[in-house]
């Protein structure tokens, strides 16, 4: 086994900030290399500065790929080395066909005229590699997010690549869909691509990864070699944050309270497919006090019973019961399911959550107005203060309120998310993903915020495809699969592989 | 000593330089206007001409207002100008043709404008049919109503409380007529208002801890702005004194900068703009809103055709054509942007008078239609460009 990059002493500046600080990294060829860090970490930076993105000369330190001195200019520098880059947000375009999306920018062409028998036969080949059994000309928006991901890896291998470098692939799939993936990585390997994949998801890490890098705040802290030396997930947790993580979950003493939130016979069709039913008779119920888990693939439905819940914000003849301390309530615009206490926090914070251009306090206060304002007029005092209040007690680290929200980090968006959303004093509370693409400190927080929510007798509905999340989280968590509940599980007595296989045997 | 100065300097150009936009426009109006003072040999800033570039303005600036709204929630209209044009000819066809009293008249042009608003509003907002569509569909439709409706020809003229709408001024209530009296007091007031506000508002920051306008700037910036309007006031004072437009203009434009900075309404057609399915699912009625800003627009693109047919005493096939081009530049140059959910009021105001200014200075030169063109496109296209690149250079 030889060495195949060797990333020496790279560092980066950009104005005010140092954002990798000699850092050095040694992939070998054919092994699969995780890169681990919080956000903000600088590992985004450091796959930016191999893939060219950084030119070289705008940074300090070599980098050798191959035995020899690489200095990329561009991406398609590094692209013609063999260095192909997978960024988190998937670089296709959803109205094209696969086959389009696979030779995009390399058509199978002569002389400007594409053709189209090599294109599709060329796309059968890749889509076999990747073990995707769908028909070159099909859509790509027709694709859930997991297929979308294995397109992009057969776009990844029409280049011949050498070097495949992941940014968390995984963090939108479900877990059936990031083990396909997973499986995929090792066989690459064996065909001896060498891999760089970039997770949050360390259960993940652990089961694929040969060796592991953790950077913290621009430097590594370690590298480590699995087959040499034992890695747990607590010692990669341990030099992410740079101290000993307690326990990854904090622990709550449940109360319940009354019933809160009653649903019976949820039934909701496609917004466009009108033979389809989405969600099929769906009962549940949430206690003051208590955290209520859905667990599910993606596509089970979750989201969609909770947007068609809030306002009907999605589908079509939806019908049911919906009852608030067990009294009817309506729910058929959003502004009257917030004012009978309900609160949906998105799965999507910056495309469904937030104003990305505006600040802080603005955000805040946005669903609820009337709090703050007189006749109509914005009394811009009260505003500040109610931003500030949330600011201190959810712990948003920024120096003011009036900070653009779209320069925070995950972790604080989502703070400010769920700020808020507790501004409209909700009683009940439907997380969807709410720990998605943050790091593991903020996790750790906003799982404290939700124990305290539980606390103060909210009732709170947690949506969520990490199963240990669910596990370490809920009182009950229901599991939810083709648009029904297939068993509602103490969380005591459940485990990953008890609502796993509720899932398969449905 | 020395180095909290170099301190307060240091603070002040990261300020100007985060704040580039705002002051850029203001002082780029001062600079249009000043070129053009000296070029014209000083006829820019003559009281009759002041005058003049306001009624020349005053309907561009009425739809900029509205226009700046729509914009805000992410669309555009295009079909102001024959809006506009056909409210004109529908208003001559009432008082003239008909012999409506005006009185009932102006209203019936207004609702006519809402009701136009409205028919293009629900295409946009409850339909999704995109705005660019529907509103050049209403440039052809209210284009070719208005030529149905004068049959090709000019009405006119209107009676005299009509055309006051336009040419009218207010009388000296002091009775000294030159200079006049009325204006000069509203000058004043409207001066020790704007900065009584501004201090009140720099109180309210400092004590919430808010950093805002260092205090040199807040003080040039009044005493400019200060300087400008006594100095503009003065000027028409010794004319004929204010004219009603002016005031019409000047009471819409402080009434819409409330609306859209103070109010919950205004909040939410910004939110609607910044991000419309965050605002739907934070309760904001997104679809209420972009229908409402139609009507809005509508309204006023009805008040500015009756003040341009006023002004021409006629109501011709012709009036309004692409106005609408006019009045978007105008938001434009203010630096709203086109994808919404940013532009400021007073921008748009600004950014139609630095249009105005340049239209009424080129004339005055006598440059011929075809470069006033090409410059005022290239003008468009430097304050976007410079919008653009300073987002760049911050990003």
């Amino acid at each position: 086994m030889s060495t195949l990059l060797e990333m020496r002493s790279i560092t980066k500046k950009f104005p005010g900030v140092k954002a990798l600080d000699d850092v050095s990294i040694t992939v070998e060829e054919g092994e699969i290399h995780a890169i681990c860090g919080e956000n903000g970490a600088g590992k985004s930076t450091l796959m930016k500065v191999l893939s060219g993105v950084y030119p070289a000369g705008s940074y300090d330190g070599e980098i050798h790929y191959d035995g020899n001195l690489a200095a990329f200019r561009n991406i398609s520098d590094s692209e013609n080395q063999g260095i192909i880059i997978i960024h988190q947000e998937l670089a296709l375009i959803p109205q094209l066909s696969i086959a389009e999306n696979i030779f995009l920018g390399n058509e199978q062409a002569n002389k400007g005229i594409v053709n189209w028998r090599k294109t599709f036969s060329g796309t059968e080949t890749l889509l076999a590699k990747v073990g995707l059994s769908e028909a070159p000309s099909t859509r790509l928006d027709t694709l859930g997010v997991g297929k979308q991901q294995l397109v992009e890896i057969a776009k990844a291998l029409s280049k011949d690549v050498r070097l495949l470098i992941l940014d968390e692939p995984t963090a939108a799939l479900s877990e059936a869909d990031s083990q396909v993936l997973l499986d995929l990585m090792l066989e690459l390997k064996s065909k001896g691509v060498t891999c760089i994949i970039i997770s949050h998801k360390l259960n993940e890490v652990r089961k694929v990864a040969d060796s592991v890098t953790v950077i913290r705040d621009g430097v590594t802290v370690s590298t480590m070699n699995t087959k040499v030396e034992t890695v747990t997930e607590d010692i990669i947790v341990r030099d992410m944050v740079g101290r000993e993580m307690g326990a990854r979950y904090p622990s709550r003493e449940t109360k319940l309270g009354e019933p809160l939130l009653e649903i019976n016979d949820w039934s909701v069709w496609h917004p466009e497919q009108s033979e389809r039913q989405v969600i099929k008779n769906i009962n549940m119920s949430v206690r003051a006090g208590e955290v209520v888990g859905i667990a599910g693939v993606m596509g089970a439905g979750r989201t969609e019973l909770a947007m068609s819940l809030f306002g009907k914000s999605y589908g079509r003849n939806i019908s049911g019961s919906v009852k608030m301390h067990g009294k009817p309530i309506d729910v058929s615009s959003v502004g009257k399911a917030i004012s009978t206490g309900l609160a949906y926090v998105t799965e999507d914070r910056k495309s469904l959550g937030l104003i990305l251009d505006d600040n802080i306090q603005r955000n805040i206060t946005l669903a609820n107005l009337g709090n703050v304002s007189k006749a109509g007029v914005i009394v811009e005092a009260e505003e500040t203060k109610v931003a500030e209040h949330y600011r201190s007690t959810m712990n948003v680290r920024t120096p003011s309120v009036f900070q653009t929200v779209g320069n925070l980090s995950g972790g604080n968006q989502q703070k400010v998310v769920l700020s808020k959303w507790l501004f409209t004093d909700p009683e009940v509370l439907i997380l969807d993903e709410p720990t998605r693409g943050i790091d593991v400190g903020a996790k750790f927080e906003i799982y404290g915020i939700i124990n305290n929510l539980a606390a103060q007798g909210k009732g709170i509905v947690f949506i969520s495809s990490e199963m240990p999340e669910l596990l370490g989280m809920c009182d009950r968590i229901y599991v939810m699969n083709e648009g029904t509940f297939v068993g509602e599980l103490a969380a005591k007595d459940a485990s990953q592989e008890s609502i796993m296989s509720l899932i398969v045997t449905d | 000593m020395s180095n909290s100065k170099t301190n307060a300097s240091g603070q002040l150009r990261t300020y100007l330089s985060n704040h580039l936009r705002e002051y850029g426009l203001l002082f780029a109006l001062i600079a249009i206007m000043a070129f053009f003072q000296i070029m014209t040999g000083g006829i820019l800033l003559r009281p009759v001409n002041i005058t003049n570039l306001f009624l020349q303005n005053s309907y561009i600036i009425i739809m900029a207002l509205g226009m700046l709204l729509i914009i805000v929630t992410g669309n555009i209209d295009l079909s102001v100008g024959s809006v506009m044009g056909f409210v004109g000819a529908f208003a001559a066809v009432l008082i003239v043709s008909h012999g409506l009293s005006v009185a009932a008249a102006l209203p019936i042009c207004l609702i006519m404008g809402a009701l136009i608003g409205a028919a293009q509003g629900y295409w946009v907002a409850y339909w999704k049919i995109p705005s660019f569509i529907v509103t050049l569909a209403g440039m052809l439709v209210f284009r070719g109503l208005s030529l149905w409706l004068l049959e090709g020809q000019s009405i006119g003229p209107f009676p005299k409380s009509f055309q006051s709408l336009s040419t009218g001024f207010i009388p000296d209530v002091f009775g000294i007529n030159r200079p006049n009296g009325t204006a000069l007091a509203a000058g004043v007031i409207t001066v020790c208002l704007i900065v009584w506000m501004g201090m009140r508002a720099r109180a309210r920051d400092k004590s919430y801890g808010i950093i805002g306008e260092p205090q040199a700037l807040f003080i040039i910036r009044n005493i400019i702005i200060a300087g400008a309007l006594l100095f503009i006031t003065y000027k028409l004072s010794t004319f004929r004194g204010l004219p009603n437009v002016l005031i019409t203009m000047a009471i819409l434009t402080v009434v819409y900068a409330f609306i859209t900075e103070n109010t919950v309404l205004g909040r939410r057609i910004y939110a609607l703009g910044g991000n419309e399915k965050a605002s739907k699912l934070s309760g904001i009625k997104t679809e209420k809103m972009t229908f409402l800003a139609f009507v809005n627009m509508g309204v006023l693109a009805a008040l500015a055709g009756l003040i341009f047919a006023a002004r021409l005493n006629t109501a011709t096939p012709k009036a309004g054509l692409s106005v609408e081009l006019d009045v978007i530049a105008a938001v434009f140059i203010g630096g709203a942007s086109m994808s919404g959910g940013s532009g400021k009021i007073i921008g748009a105001v600004v950014g139609a008078f630095i249009m105005g200014v340049m239209n009424n200075g080129m004339s005055i030169l006598g440059i011929g239609i075809d470069y006033q063109q090409i410059i005022k496109g290239l003008v468009l296209l430097a304050a976007v460009f410079f919008d653009v690149y300073n987002k760049s250079k911050q990003g």
